[in-house]
């Protein structure tokens, strides 16, 4: 493989990576929506890019499906319903902007550490996209724990997913759990969309978890 | 008939695949909900056949298919759970329609989820292929989580979401671990399907680079871990046993937390065979001893009594992945004997649980008083369900319990200090709970239950002539399987 194609795959993980970071400080839900459907526009672009330097067409699928599903179906299903549900606008963070950031940048420098160590032995191209992979995943999980809206923690998971795809494709001639992996995603947005967020704002008035909480204090 | 035990036999890891799933089916277009009971628990019943003709045929291992010494003990206990709990649950159900707390439509949703559920856990005890594998498990995990939130109560919507969100993240890092174990294995075995298939891996394991496995351990211990319910990732386990259905509740401790458990050993094997790598027992150990003593001093605090049963799983799988983890033929023997001894005991109280909240309207600890006086059978039920999780002899789990401290104490003197205290807590509150819970004057409103009391019965009688009599036969599988397990 020559050095262009490095290039061209470490420059698209490496946006990946920014993109999550710009994630971390939206304060406003469509502006989080319109971030987390440029990082999905990014991941396709990533996972194309795999597939045209791997030799692997079926990589073409998963990035049709990240590109359709995270990048369109769902952000127009979520800003839908966030205009239609009335849900606040606001993101409401457990922690401040800035220490989040400080934390992400932590952890990034964190999975870089940690994973080029580990992977001395390994083909170049897989250990720099695991590195960035596995700091897509960490910020995707920093903000699950750093938010306290319904909304922006499926983002923060979903944005979470896409490291796994990421670190998935970068994984050469790695069988059929792509595709599986996808299909899995797109269950789990329906199900978060269609059930539980229809439901929670039926029953309560609000989509916040801060909500939630009171279950512990409640019933012990 | 000895021909159809022999087709049984000869297709039985296909049917034992294929009833759950082809049952669900059928569920989902079936109404009226004794004829869905019925066939729930007949469909479970065959699965079970079929998963006990496993020791007459064991077929050779597949590309995405693996029967082994150790799953069979595994889908064994699956399957027995799995169709005691469905005869449960068909009187457990009925009382929930006539209260109307559901719908005939929920009631075709829950059986056949629950019918999906087996096939899920069945698939992910069988599969060969670490992908499959994952696959199945987050299958299990989205079943469960609609089940959680059957009731749409506030309650039971907040628990589900708490149940998704944490699941899903512990189903993210264990996909993460499953493509670093990939990783790992490409140099060694070649790029495709070969790189996931678990007896293949295992046939390699001294060969494939031990860092990215340390890594990939510490992916799927905390992802698989989380399923398990080791503290610190049990947030979701108390809250999603209270508020689901209470079969859900029994299958749910009994079952998946043990389904997870395999996935956390089959990688443990993988990096024992490998010398390079680090020992996985201490960091199993650790999170099981800190799982048991955290669960053990919450026992105090609860004020539900699923609630309370929830965090009694919790101390057991933390005393199972301690045992898993001290290893050795003995500790090991231990563990597997503690884990069959748990499910079989755990569903018993939630079987007698379920009719007892039924019967007195309300899961509070402080509404339940005097139940062997207004219930006997359950509540002399229960009374023997919590001696036995407790610890108490003539029971199983005492023996198991017992050989658990004594091989700590073999290996590991100091640590039995600390695995000793959290039991003796864990003990302490069942004890206090159970007094209140069990004797005295009744409290409350009571109504009449039909209850279904065969399940509950025999999962007591198997624990308690476990605890007396093993049969060697049984004794010597589970020692091979120990030794399997290093």
């Amino acid at each position: 493989m020559d050095k262009f194609a490095f290039d061209i795959a470490h420059f698209l993980a490496g946006s990946l990576v920014l993109v999550s970071l710009m994630l971390l400080y939206q304060d406003r839900l469509s502006a989080l929506l319109n971030v987390f459907a440029f990082q999905a526009v990014v991941l396709a672009l990533s996972v194309s890019w795999q597939a045209y330097v791997q030799g692997a067409p079926h990589l073409y699928l998963t990035a049709a499906i990240a590109l359709i599903v995270k990048a369109i179906v769902i952000p127009v299903a979520l800003h839908r319903m966030i205009r239609r549900l009335g849900i606040h606008r606001e993101v409401e963070t457990a922690l401040n902007v800035g220490t989040t950031m400080l934390a992400g940048l932590a952890l990034v420098a964190l999975s870089i550490v940690v994973v080029l160590r580990v992977t001395a032995d390994a083909g170049t191209l897989a250990r720099e996209d695991l590195a960035f992979a596995l700091s897509v995943v960490l910020l995707g999980l920093l903000m699950m724990v750093t938010r306290r809206n319904a909304v922006s923690q499926v983002v923060g998971f979903m944005s979470l997913e896409n490291g796994l795809i990421l670190a998935a494709t970068g994984a050469k001639g790695m069988p059929f759990v792509v595709e599986i992996s996808v299909a899995f995603s797109v269950l789990v947005a329906f199900i978060v969309i269609g059930i539980f967020l229809f439901r929670i704002r039926e029953r309560f008035d609000t989509v916040d978890l801060q909500a939630l909480d009171d279950l512990r204090e409640r019933r012990g | 008939m000895s021909e159809a035990i022999d087709w049984i036999a000869a297709n039985n890891v296909a049917l034992i695949l294929a009833i759950p799933f082809a049952t669900s089916l059928l569920l989902l277009c079936l109404p009226g909900y004794r004829l869905s009971a019925r066939l729930n628990a007949g469909s479970a019943f065959l699965t079970l056949l079929s998963a006990l003709s496993l020791f007459i045929h064991k077929p050779a291992p597949g590309s995405y298919l693996l029967v082994d010494d150790l799953n069979i003990v595994f889908i064994v206990l699956n399957t027995l759970v799995g169709f005691t709990t469905s005869v449960f649950s068909a009187s457990y159900i009925a009382h929930e329609l006539e209260i109307g707390r559901l719908t005939t439509v929920q009631l075709r949703f829950y059986h056949a989820m629950y019918q999906i559920l087996l096939f899920a856990m069945n698939l992910a005890l069988l599969a060969n292929n670490i992908g499959l594998m994952w696959v199945a498990i987050e299958l299990a995990t989205l079943t469960t989580v609609l089940m959680v939130g059957i009731y749409q109560t506030h309650e039971a919507l907040e628990a589900a979401w708490k149940y998704f969100i944490l699941g899903s993240v512990g189903i993210a890092l264990a996909l993460f671990g499953t493509i670093l174990v990939y990783m790992a294995a490409r140099p060694v075995v070649g790029e495709g399907p070969d790189g996931m298939i678990w007896t293949v891996l295992i046939g390699h394991a001294a060969a494939l680079d031990p860092a990215l496995l340390n890594l990939a351990f510490v992916f799927l211990l905390l992802g698989y871990g989380t399923k398990v319910g080791l503290a610190p990732l049990h947030a979701w386990l108390p809250d999603a046993h209270a508020e689901g259905p209470t079969p859900i509740s029994a299958v749910l401790s009994g079952l998946l937390l043990n389904v997870a458990l395999h996935a956390v050993l089959r990688f443990k094997l993988l990096l024992a065979a490998n010398p390079g790598a680090i020992a996985p027992g201490p960091l199993m150990a650790t999170m099981g001893l800190v799982s048991l003593i955290f669960a053990g001093f919450m026992l105090y605090r609860r004020r539900d009594i699923k609630r309370l049963f929830a965090y009694s799983s919790i101390e057991h799988m933390g005393i199972i992945a301690f045992a898993f983890g001290i290893g050795g033929p003995l500790a090991n023997f231990a563990g597997l004997l503690h884990m069959t001894m748990h499910s079989l005991t755990k569903s018993a109280i939630f079987f007698a649980v379920g009719h007892i909240a039924q019967a007195k309207g309300t899961q509070k600890l402080a509404d339940l008083r005097g139940l062997t006086v207004s219930h006997p059978l359950l509540g002399w039920g229960l009374v023997a369900g919590v001696v036995a999780i407790a610890g108490m002899p003539p029971f199983g789990i005492f023996m198991s319990e017992f050989l658990v401290v004594s091989s700590t104490f073999a290996r590991q003197p100091l640590l039995a200090i600390p695995l000793v205290i959290g039991l003796l807590v864990a003990f302490g509150a069942l004890m206090l709970r159970l007094q209140g819970v069990a004797f005295g004057e009744p409290s409350g409103h009571s109504e009449p239950v039909k209850a279904s009391y065969l399940p509950l019965a025999t999962h007591l009688m198997l624990v308690l002539i476990a605890g007396i009599y093993l049969p060697p036969p049984l004794v010597a599988w589970f020692q091979h399987v120990a030794r399997l397990l290093h």
